[in-house]
């Protein structure tokens, strides 16, 4: 295959993974915008997301297609419910200081890696694709369902935009985000806006993980990888911009697509890496984001 | 109607009001004088459950304020404007005014009796409030907790950084809820403003109630202020 078709391939699979890392990293974003706490578990909540689809697909094995859909609606809501717990049980307890909480969370990775582990053991699992179609172009062929994943995403990308920007509870949380004990002097209760946005931070990465899994298995241990790109993101993109997190899960997605098809998927990394020490040294607010409070 | 009975607040292990008193009724303005660090602003949070009392009472007509969560107190009606505004600033002015309509039932009447108090904040209802002027901002402030209308204002130092029409153009909205029966509670540097509109001073000394007194007492007597604030009043 020529450079131009490779290139193109590339683009595809940079798309994609943007796509995926643009959702994940959203929750991690919208976590820390709100609450100002550093989620080192959100990873695992992706892990989740992904292997709670194989286990909800495994119910209607003659069905993959509503299995499917049954994963896509209820994973996510099943996370949710444990981060709703993690945050009453744990995070509620911290008073969530932000020092505080990011042991606590590292604390929960460990604990949802090994349960899962204990539970569903160590091997991966294949997820199949709802939808089976391949785009022929002339140079390849081109899975159809990765073509689904980005248009879900977008899906969720816009329904999470609308939510903040033009919804009650999106207006609650942006007030909140900003001061939260004024919030409070005006009858909004701060404590369960915190658990809803936890809750909602963690359901953007499951509903991402059950998107992803018949893409790449489900395993016990596939949170670190999106759990590291969305911490690139966020502060590349600015730790409380939501555009922000956008625009930098498509540099990063694509750059790792690019560099990935072309050289390594190390080499991608490395690069990640150094993209956000030099972010670090010269905004370390990120591209878009605003002074931090 | 509030009563704040001998309450004791820290922060930390530093003890910031110790056994203050206060009471306030229907229509009255109290006015708070203190130096700085006295813990005028501190009496103002434990009323909205901001800072917790880890002893004492404070009831509004009745009902007990302390065991309440923070955010069901406003509900009680209380309004709150912090020192230094503290807006939403990324919000419009229009989203700061529904935030505090949060808990009405009746929001657009109560949005629309509030802007007509406050006709400027209807020309700038998109705008972003961190880029409104100091005097507007004071405005939107007192707009944002009015729209919960409230029996009791706590106002925390509301003519700070403003100049003189502005100043006036608040302390006349204190005037127009005085007549319409909101009490207030004022903390105020600005003395001989602040007495304009005042029922009844009280001095705020090491997180104590040191001393009430009417207005005309604290213009007879200025060694009070000397005293308690550092500074003199005109006769």
């Amino acid at each position: 295959m020529s450079l131009g078709p490779h290139l193109l391939l590339a683009i595809m699979e940079g798309t994609v993974s943007a796509f995926v890392l643009a959702v994940t990293a959203l929750g991690l974003s919208l976590v820390f915008g709100v609450m100002r706490i550093v989620n080192v578990a959100h990873g695992e909540f992706f892990m989740l997301g992904a292997v709670l689809a194989w286990w909800l697909t495994s119910l209607v094995p003659e069905a993959p297609f509503w299995g499917f859909m049954l994963a896509l609606a209820v994973a996510p809501l099943l996370v949710g419910t444990i981060a709703i717990v993690a945050d009453r049980f744990v995070l509620q307890r911290l008073n969530y200081q932000p020092e505080a909480t990011i042991v606590a969370t590292i604390g929960l990775l460990y604990i949802l890696q090994q349960a899962v582990l204990s539970i569903y053991g160590p091997e991966a699992r294949p997820v199949v694709a709802p939808i089976n179609f391949r785009i022929v172009l002339p140079w390849f062929g081109y899975s159809g369902y990765k073509l689904v994943v980005v248009g879900a995403a977008i899906l969720l990308l816009l329904a999470a935009w609308y939510g903040v920007t033009r919804t009650r509870f999106g207006l609650i949380m942006r007030a909140t985000q900003f001061d939260g004990e004024i919030a409070q002097a005006f009858g909004i209760p701060v404590k369960r806006v915190y658990a809803a946005v936890f809750a909602l931070g963690a359901m953007l990465a499951a509903a991402a993980g059950v998107l992803v899994v018949p893409l790449q298995q489900a395993h016990y241990l596939m949170g670190l990888d999106p759990l590291l790109l969305s911490f690139v993101v966020v502060i590349i993109g600015g730790l409380d911009s939501l555009k922000g997190t956008i625009v930098a899960a498509f540099i990063i997605g694509l750059s790792d697509g690019i560099i990935s098809v072309f050289f390594s998927p190390t080499l991608a990394k490395i690069i990640a890496t150094l993209a956000v020490a030099l972010v670090l040294v010269f905004r370390p607010n990120g591209l878009f984001g605003g002074k931090v409070r | 109607m509030l009563k704040v009975d001998r309450i004791n607040c820290f922060y930390g292990h530093v003890q910031v009001l110790r056994d203050f008193s206060l009471d306030l009724a229907p229509g009255e303005v109290l006015c708070l004088l203190g130096r700085n660090g006295a813990g005028k602003t501190t009496a103002l949070k434990a009323i909205m459950g901001l800072v917790r009392a880890r002893s004492g009472g404070i009831t509004l007509d009745g009902i007990d304020l302390v065991g309440m969560a923070a955010h069901e107190v406003p509900k009680q009606g209380i309004g709150y404007t912090p020192q230094g505004r503290r807006l939403f600033s990324d919000l419009t002015v229009d989203e700061n005014l529904q935030v505090g309509l949060m808990t009405r039932a009746k929001g657009a009447e109560t949005r629309e009796r509030v802007l007509g108090l406050f006709p400027l904040l209807r020309e700038r209802l998109h705008q972003r409030a961190g880029t409104l002027s100091g005097g507007e901002q004071q405005m939107l402030a007192t707009a944002r907790a009015l729209c919960l209308e409230p029996k009791v204002m706590l106002l925390d130092e509301p003519t700070e950084g403003l100049m003189p029409i502005m100043i006036s153009k608040i302390l006349d909205i204190v005037a127009t809820l005085k007549e319409a029966g909101v009490a207030t509670i004022l903390v105020e540097q600005r003395v001989e403003s602040a007495l304009h509109v005042a029922d009844r001073v009280a001095f705020v000394e090491n997180g104590r109630t040191a001393e009430v007194v009417s207005p005309d007492h604290l213009r007879a007597d200025p060694s009070l202020l000397h005293h308690y604030v550092g500074v003199g009043v005109r006769k």
